[in-house]
């Protein structure tokens, strides 16, 4: 367990534990006169699940949010794939995105469309000229992984809380992202549905050799899913280390976390 | 007691100041705002792709959707007007007049202005609050996030959209206000069709409908972009939503007003 996390070493964390997809280094992020982020020093490495855990408003969204290039950041420097983010022209940030998947906390589907519609949309964009049957089968894939393949012709606001979470893992994954982003996957779910939906996280980990960052408040979903935690506190990483070192440390606000 | 008094004056000038820096430095700062969403959308429109698929389904949500009610109130205010200005026409013998009296009105000025009022309520403030709640839901940044541009495809397209729109929907309210006119003409006496529409079409000049139309471009592209504006920048939660569809109504008629305004200036100079 590593408590107040230093910068990382890139090319010695690569050697020891594969690669980096994900590199933040001295990251700063304020709103106004409200310091979220204040130094943040984070890797994410391939096939890696990294669970951010932290109080209420310590800038966790915010972090992943910089990840995709949705928040710009003040300081420091935020590598995806071994790139600035801050250095990405237009299409070529677009082309990073295309690697990486975000489920956010809302699933934020689009209401005015179908679950086929809603499946439809990112392979409309991304994969222009894509045929008919190629589009039906990589939906029906992708709902089918999620376990809603009767409900292709519902609409958003007829599926329950439980569903509109898969279905926004399975618009996300339809296009076969390299990095997940999850922004409270079982937040306001009953526990049986947040344990399906953790042991969806992991399933789609070996399924397609994603890293992932989880932003959580739910310790069953981080005891399932975390092959890493980084704990939050201040805009900074306060803790850093296993499911089972941190719920052992010896400081008792880590602990606090995990009873 | 005077340096209390002085302390008080001071006190209460500093919050005037504050609270005019503040009311006109907020508006200016909407202006700004404003002026650089415009550019934002030009730029937008030029530069390809075009998502003209999206552009045809904004234009028939749009177009198509708002019909029956601009037709409907367009065939009550041409019959409306005709039964209302006809007692004074007949005070001063000038009945003949009635029919073209009703359409130079009707086609320069009340169907243009009462369709973009209309448009303003049901399509601007629609705008305002499908996109204010996109934004509320993270779908704008959802769509982002997939590799949309969410300004080319919900803001251009809607603009576009509301811009073409408009004017069609202003002659069908004018065509449908002579309808109603026509009727109205009826009520009272025996006045053929072919008669009434001879009368009409001898009253009007190409310059009466050229800037009538014309106006109607700047109506819907002014209703759009509020529409636009004021969803795509609305605050979170459910409160945002709603302020933004009322702010687009607001905004959106007012801009209407103000292009009439300025339009009958310009209109004015040409032709007298």
């Amino acid at each position: 367990m590593t408590e107040n996390a230093a910068p990382n070493n890139i090319e010695q964390d690569t050697m020891q534990n594969g690669v980096v997809v994900v590199e933040m280094v001295h990251l700063r992020k304020s709103f106004e006169d409200n310091h979220v982020l204040r130094d943040i020093n984070l890797v994410l490495h391939k096939g890696e699940n990294l669970v951010v855990l932290g109080k209420s408003g310590t800038g966790k969204s915010v972090l992943i949010k910089c990840i995709v290039g949705l928040i710009d950041c003040d300081y420091g420097s935020l590598a995806v794939f071994g790139r600035d983010i801050s250095d990405l022209s237009d299409e070529e940030l677009i082309e990073t995105r295309r690697k990486i998947g975000f489920l956010f906390q809302s699933a934020a589907l689009y209401d005015s469309m179908s679950v086929r519609e809603n499946l439809q949309f990112p392979l409309r964009r991304q994969l222009h000229s894509i045929p008919k049957e190629k589009m039906n089968s990589l939906i029906k894939e992708a709902l089918e992984n999620v376990g809603l393949a009767k409900a292709i012709d519902k609409t958003p606001t007829e599926l329950s809380g439980g569903m509109r979470k898969r279905l926004g893992l399975a618009r996300t994954l339809i296009l076969k992202p390299e990095i997940m982003l999850y922004d409270e996957p079982t937040t306001g779910l009953d526990p049986i549905t947040g344990k399906e939906i953790s042991k969806l996280i992991l399933e789609v980990q070996h399924k397609y050799d994603t890293s992932s960052v989880i932003i959580t408040h739910d310790m069953e979903c981080a005891r399932l899913t975390a092959d890493r935690i980084v704990i939050i506190k201040d805009g900074m990483c306060e803790a850093e280390g296993s499911f089972d070192e941190l719920r052992n440390s010896t400081d008792a606000w880590i602990r606090s976390f995990f009873e | 007691m005077e340096p209390r008094i002085k302390i008080r004056s001071i006190t209460r000038e500093r919050i005037e100041e504050n609270f005019l820096a503040s009311v006109f430095g907020k508006f200016f700062i909407e202006v700004a705002s404003l002026a650089s969403f415009t550019l934002r959308f030009f730029k937008e429109a030029l530069k390809p792709p075009y998502e003209f698929n999206e552009l045809l389904k904004q234009s028939f949500l749009v177009g198509y959707k708002s019909f029956p009610l601009v037709a409907i109130t367009g065939f009550i205010i041409g019959l409306v007007s005709t039964i209302q200005s006809r007692p004074t026409l007949v005070k001063f013998g000038a009945v003949s007049m009635l029919p073209a009296m009703v359409a130079i009105s009707l086609i320069r000025e009340i169907g243009p202005v009462i369709t973009a009022l209309i448009f303003a309520g049901k399509v601007g403030s629609g705008i305002g609050a499908e996109l204010a709640s996109m934004k509320v839901t993270e779908q704008i940044d959802a769509m982002q996030v997939s590799g949309t541009n969410p300004f080319k495809f919900l803001v251009v397209t809607r603009v576009l959209a509301a811009t073409m729109m408009l004017p069609l929907l202003a002659v069908l309210a004018d065509a449908l206000g002579l309808l109603g006119s026509l009727v109205g003409v009826n009520l009272n006496g025996n006045v053929s069709a072919s008669f009434y529409f001879l009368q009409v079409f001898q009253s009007l000049r190409f310059g009466d409908l050229l800037p009538a139309i014309v106006k109607t471009f700047f109506f819907g592209f002014a209703i759009g972009l509020i529409g636009c504006y004021k969803g795509y920048y609305a605050n979170t939660g459910t409160e945002g939503v709603g302020k933004a569809a009322n702010s687009a109504v607001v905004f959106g008629s007012l801009l209407v007003f103000i292009i009439d305004m300025i339009a009958v200036q310009i209109t004015s100079l040409y032709q007298y």
